[in-house]
């Protein structure tokens, strides 16, 4: 018997204003692994990314959704979701790394006292847990009450992945989380993701096909909007089934 | 005539420095002409006493304490509803056309003639809800002059803040509000304390609004309530310089002075409070 699906899309299509960007999108995506969405620019990558938490409803045209989008067979988009308890379900990474304007340590509690929690053991525990877990705790341990902006690129974009990490998030969504990084940065954002994949399920958006090559447990390829090939890392990447798929991994385009 | 990008720019830097110090000489001129003339009148007896003799001798005290009372009323009602108005305008407004309409209200507003507010805050507040002539009347009135003032930097200050960190705090479970309240205005702070102490530093100096709706002639004495009329500095000034004979020039500069000297003080205050933000603003 198949494992139950942690992200489930059914028929998903999904426009802005009238520019249909993702186009009937089928995808179950199982629970604790790495799961790597790659394709081209333009392909709907974030847009996809976007959806499996909402943050689709800031975007500022209209947006038209139809299918069903269910994250532990709940609808996500369901009229009495709970949307704050959702997004701390499913935490989100950017590309470019957003601290908030405060210390290091407020930017890591912040998502838990938003939601009430004043206990001050409890806080500083999560800010240590968080900060191993996204190997950053050793560079930033003894400047706790710096500003979260002093950081280095490579240092703010963990210290951004510690802040989604500390809300114990079942899910956690990568943008392009490496970007902007230099490539010791990034081998430490990743190895961070390795440590964690037992307990959580990440969805991540490379900046390369190596780097998904490198990252993946299961990856799928978009393609202007279209599904085109899902599956395990070493089939997606040796034998794609599909033409358009080989083309890409093998750098025919892209 | 052909110029090298770098002696047009000498020729431009030149024009704006020489139109910086057109500005400034006669500000210059004024406010050294005020101190010459005003610096020998400063005492205590001027600051601290009641004005005599048809306010030829004494202090100005009342008038000072009018100002005071009248920019802290003034305060009272125009920043919270202006600080109101500027997170509604910035943060949960649509764009209909009743926003637009709000918008374009607040603009022309701020251009309105200070003595149109006069006889707004006389027929509104003076006479229809029979506050009399009071610091309350003469406080809503300059309530009203100072809230587009408040309401568009407050706007400004809160537009100004990066829109990643509303982001932010939504992906992290925050309502919008908590980002408001906890990232957003916090950010926003020096711009909309520059935008309130310049709003209530031009209600500090005007005369028209409480010409009307509070100011007296001549009182010398503290009031006593809100309901009470009271001296304040711009008024007093303009009396002591076109309505008594024989007026001393001594008491008329010192009276400028000390009112410059308040308003100035406020304009640093804004000053201090921007750089102190601004150094440790990271974005
Ligand atoms: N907020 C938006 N409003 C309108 N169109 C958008 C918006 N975001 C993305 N798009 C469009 O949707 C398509 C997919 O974009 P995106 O999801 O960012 O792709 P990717 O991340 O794969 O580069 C593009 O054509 C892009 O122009
Ligand atoms: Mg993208």
């Amino acid at each position: 018997m198949e494992t139950p699906a942690k992200i489930e899309l059914q028929h998903v299509h999904f426009a802005y204003e009238d520019h249909e960007v993702l186009h009937d999108i089928n995808l179950r995506i199982p629970p604790n692994q790495i799961f790597v969405l790659f394709g081209p620019a333009g392909s709907g990558k974030s847009t996809l990314l976007r959806l499996l938490n909402r943050l689709t409803d800031f975007s500022p045209e209209e947006t038209h959704l139809q299918g069903k989008v269910l994250l532990d067979g709940q609808d996500i988009f369901a009229p009495d979701v709970d949307v704050t308890r959702l997004r701390q379900r499913a935490g989100m990474v950017f590309a470019k790394p957003v601290p908030l304007p405060l210390s290091i340590r407020d930017n890591i509690t912040y998502g838990l006292t938003l939601g009430g929690r004043r206990d001050r053991s409890t806080l500083d525990e999560t800010v240590e847990r968080s900060l191993h877990a996204a190997a950053l705790w050793d560079e930033v341990k003894d400047r706790l009450d710096d500003p979260g902006m002093a950081l280095s690129g490579g240092q703010q974009q963990r210290l951004c992945l510690a802040r989604t990490l500390a809300l114990q998030p079942e899910v956690v969504l990568l943008d392009e989380p490496t970007s902007g990084l230099d490539p010791i940065s990034t081998l430490q954002v990743e190895e961070a993701l390795f440590q964690l994949r037992e307990s959580v399920t990440f969805i991540v958006v490379p900046h390369s096909v190596q780097q998904a090559a490198r990252v993946a447990d299961r990856a799928a390829f978009l393609l202007m909007g279209e599904l085109v090939e899902e599956g395990p890392a070493d089939v997606l990447f040796t034998r794609p089934k599909d033409k358009r798929t080989e083309d890409y991994v093998t750098g025919r385009f892209g | 005539m052909h110029l090298t990008p770098r002696a047009t720019q000498r020729i431009v830097f030149g024009a704006l420095t020489a139109a910086m110090v057109l500005v400034i000489i006669p500000l210059i001129f004024v406010i050294g002409y005020i101190v010459v003339q005003g610096a020998g009148a400063i005492s205590w007896e001027f600051l601290s006493g009641m004005p005599r003799n048809g306010m030829r001798e004494g202090g100005i005290l009342p008038a000072i304490v009018g100002t005071l009372f009248l920019t802290l009323g003034t305060a009272i009602f125009s920043v919270p509803i202006g600080i109101g108005g500027g997170i509604y305008l910035a943060e949960y407004a649509a764009d209909t056309p009743l926003t637009r309409a709000i918008r374009l209200s607040i603009i022309n507003l701020a251009g309105v003639p200070s003595v149109v507010y006069g006889l707004f805050g006389l027929g509104l507040f003076v006479l229809f809800l029979q506050f009399g002539t009071s610091i309350l009347a003469g406080s809503l009135t300059l309530g009203i002059l100072t809230l587009p003032v408040i309401i568009s930097t407050s706007e400004e200050a809160i537009r100004s803040v990066p829109q990643s960190f509303r982001v932010v705090n939504a992906a992290v479970g925050g309502t919008k509000w908590q980002g408001i309240r906890r990232i957003v205005l916090p950010q926003a702070l020096p711009g909309i304390i520059t935008g309130v102490i310049l709003g209530l530093e031009r209600a500090a100096g005007e005369t028209a609004p409480i010409l009307f709706t509070v100011a007296a002639f001549f009182l010398p004495r503290l009031p006593h309530s809100i309901f009470d009329q009271t001296m304040a500095l711009p008024y007093h000034l303009f009396v002591i310089s076109t309505q008594v004979p024989s007026m001393p020039v001594q008491i008329q500069y010192g009276t400028a002075l000390v009112l410059i000297v308040f308003v100035l003080s406020m304009n640093l205050t804004a000053t201090l409070i921007r750089r102190h933000y601004r150094r440790r603003r990271q974005w």
